[in-house]
């Protein structure tokens, strides 16, 4: 103060003040909010749940987070997201990247993929509850499901039907088997009951018991109730055939002889049958269930339900920051290997993959990041009664901390938990810093 | 986009079967992209359509009853959502929350960007690998201890003190993106107006902010879509002044029942970021790409 300070002295102090302007805001942001959060926290997770003062317990908290089953699953979960999400959203970011350079819409395509990027986790939750409904009237993914299921194997013209009497009997098959033996001329009543109305096959008229052929073995399926009940085992007036179903001629040792459909009013005829007993039945796929989708939101299918829909979400960002690399590819290497007669696969495979390593680690490496730290897309697809199944150990640390028991300890060891799993990263970004100066 | 802007040459004038055979050899390749491209499209306008459907239509068939049966569709849901106060408070602390801290971070980061770029002063280089540092550290790790805090301060259920998280944890990214583009400006314009006396506000304000307003609009685009979207800030510093998101997490628990409510209020929260997204497309991809190490 005595003395102005000399030229360099006051240089030096003038910089550190001019430095000093420019980024006290940003320093005291990060003081505040990020170091000092982080010193706090990584103490506290040594302290029980009310507070530090007496509360040492060490490594209690860390050890709870081992072994209580709600925080291992949440753990195990994250696992299986690191060790399935970056590899996909990478590999399938890579094949979009690929493919779109050979067509003319490329930019409609990659905008359409890179759209959910712009979606919250949280709406791309609600999105996905709304496709992922059981019914497959209500949820688009088991509608298709059910599509397709329907060409590979139907559903049963009655899927609810059972026999009126004791005498047509189930197999393990789901076949059933009229154990009153039949030989050609005879005549066979096959009762089916616990048929809605609107489920009876259209075109269905009143049953009729058919007049017995010499050398056939004729019969009626028929729907063996009516208003007020009727009698069982009796085809009686205002009882529906039961057209379409599958009817089969067995012989005595349960060999299917001949097999047929039923007409409108459910009278069937086994022509031509040589002498002998035999059994009439019905085919077990007339009582094929239809299909009822699959539960993804149920607790074996959330954890897979839930990385679909994050890999929906970033593959859009694998495909353009590997398209960018690729752009960034030398064309005449690529020419190259081509006129050298390379076909396309092995050009990829032996060029523009290993070209596009560094942009896939870091691909990767983000995507690892990434789900490590998922919370918002669990807590809004995953129902509430399945977290304890889909829980993250971002979730895990949320509940515990700030739901239901509130415990600060573990809830930092959590999160201390969670840093130690990125500080490989952490200090992969520094190195490479430290290698651009 | 970037990258999607690729340039098309227009095409030399091949044979006319050559480029049939093209054709007909890239027809697959088009048909599988093109049922791919619908796919990732479908979940949102499965949402769309959902939203606009009666909540009697939801609960009795899917969403895509409106293509048998196009006179379901209806604004009502909208109507009613719009006139539950609770919707249109939660979208304007959204907006408070997601438009104030941007605007800081991208002061704040720019300011440090500029520091950490051209000025030169003793550990500098320590501070910045400071902040690298800081750039994944998981946002876990600072909840509980400013859940106290603001406590103390009366920060907690305010839409400042959502804002104000974010913008801590918006700035080792903003400091990182923007020091990286200012340190690639032109190094003689700066000198140049330091020779002619300028000092550094000036050239801070009129050479570095407008220069760098590419890095700066990328920047602001990936803040306010990231803190418009944001869940667990909210959820844990807001209790009955929340974001659009945590409005709409509430009514989760009556999934089935709610449907009405659930689906268009998501299409609300999406449509915004969408269109900045779509808007702004070319800067949210660059942003991507200078810093996809976050």
């Amino acid at each position: 103060m005595a003395a102005p300070p000399s030229g360099a002295e006051s240089g030096r102090l003038g910089r550190y003040l001019v430095g000093a302007f420019f980024l006290a805001p940003a320093l005291f942001m990060l003081g505040v909010w990020m170091v000092y959060p982080a010193v706090y926290t990584i103490v506290r997770s040594f302290f029980g749940p009310t507070g530090f003062f007496g509360h040492w317990v060490g490594f209690h908290n860390y050890k709870t987070l081992f072994t209580t089953s709600t925080l291992t699953t949440a753990i195990k979960n994250n696992a299986i997201w690191v060790a399935v999400v970056p590899a996909m959203v990478t590999a399938v970011g890579l094949v979009f990247a690929v493919l779109t350079e050979r067509i003319r819409w490329a930019v409609a395509f990659k905008t359409a993929i890179f759209l959910p990027m712009a979606i919250s986790a949280f709406a791309t939750g609600v999105t996905w509850r709304i496709m992922y409904q059981q019914d497959p009237g209500l949820g688009a993914v088991n509608a298709l499901g059910k599509t397709i299921s329907g060409v590979f194997s139907p559903a049963g013209v009655l899927s609810s039907a059972f026999p009126s009497t004791p005498t047509l009997q189930t197999t393990s098959s789901g076949a059933l088997v009229l154990k009153t033996p039949v030989m050609p001329g005879g005549v066979t009543k096959l009762g089916l009951t616990g048929i809605a109305p609107d489920a009876v096959p259209k075109g269905a008229v009143q049953a009729v018991l058919p007049a017995s052929k010499p050398g056939d073995v004729v019969g009626v399926v028929w729907r063996d109730f009516k208003p007020g009940g009727g009698k069982a085992g009796v085809v009686e007036k205002g009882e529906l055939g039961l057209p379409g179903v599958t009817v089969e001629l067995r012989s005595a040792a349960g060999k299917v002889v001949q097999s047929t459909k039923s007409a409108a009013n459910g009278t069937f005829d086994f022509t031509k049958v040589s002498s002998g007993t035999y059994h009439a039945a019905i085919g077990a796929q007339t009582f094929a269930k239809p299909f009822g989708g699959f539960a993804w939101l149920g607790p074996n299918l959330i954890v897979p339900s839930l990385l679909i829909a994050y890999i929906w979400i970033w593959a859009g960002f694998a495909m353009v920051v590997i398209g960018a690399g690729l752009a960034a590819m030398p064309r005449d290497v690529l020419e190259a290997a081509r006129t050298d007669g390379g076909t396309e696969w092995q050009v990829f495979r032996r060029v523009t993959v290993p070209l596009l390593a560094p942009v896939l680690s870091v691909v990767f490496v983000t995507m690892i990041i990434n789900v490590l730290k998922v919370f918002d897309i669990v807590y809004a697809l995953a129902p509430e009664s399945e977290y304890a199944k889909a829980n993250v150990i971002a979730l895990a640390m949320y509940f515990t901390a700030f739901q239901g028991a509130g415990n600060f300890g573990i809830g930092s060891a959590i999160a201390v938990f969670l840093f130690l799993l990125v500080v490989p990263v952490l200090a992969l970004n520094i190195r490479r810093f430290k290698r651009e100066v | 986009m970037a990258s999607a802007v690729a340039v098309e040459l227009p095409a030399p004038r091949d044979a006319v079967a050559a480029r049939i055979v093209r054709a007909i050899a890239r027809g697959p390749l088009n048909i599988v992209l093109a049922v791919l491209g619908v796919l990732w499209l479908v979940p949102t306008i499965g949402l769309f359509i959902t939203s606009i459907l009666p909540a009697s239509a939801d609960a009795s068939k899917g969403w895509w009853q409106i293509f048998t049966k196009p006179s379901l569709a209806t604004w009502g849901n909208y109507h009613a959502l719009f006139h539950q106060s609770g919707l249109v408070q939660a979208l304007k602390t959204t907006v408070y929350i997601a438009v104030g801290n941007t605007f800081l971070v991208v002061i704040l980061g720019a300011l440090a960007g500029y520091a950490f770029a051209w000025l030169d002063f003793p550990g500098r280089d320590w501070l910045f690998i400071g902040v690298i540092g800081l750039l994944v550290v998981p946002l876990q790790m600072a909840l509980i201890p400013m859940f106290k805090l603001y406590d103390t301060f009366g920060l907690f259920d305010t839409w400042e003190g959502i804002a104000l998280f974010h913008v801590a944890f918006g700035l080792p990214f903003a400091i990182f993106l923007l020091r990286n583009f200012f340190a690639g400006l032109p190094k003689d314009i700066m000198e140049s107006a330091r020779i002619d006396g300028a000092n550094e506000i000036v050239i801070f304000l009129r050479l570095i902010l407008p220069l760098g307003l590419p890095a700066i609009a990328s920047l602001a685009i990936f803040q306010f879509l990231w803190t418009w979207n944001d869940l667990l800030v909210a959820l844990t510093f807001g209790q009955n002044t929340t974001p659009i998101t945590v409005w709409i997490a509430g009514q989760l628990r009556e999934f089935g029942t709610s449907i009405d409510i659930i689906a268009p209020a998501s299409f609300i929260s999406l449509i915004v970021p969408l269109c900045v997204f779509l808007a702004f497309q070319r800067y949210f991809v660059q942003g991507l790409l200078a810093g996809s190490v976050k």
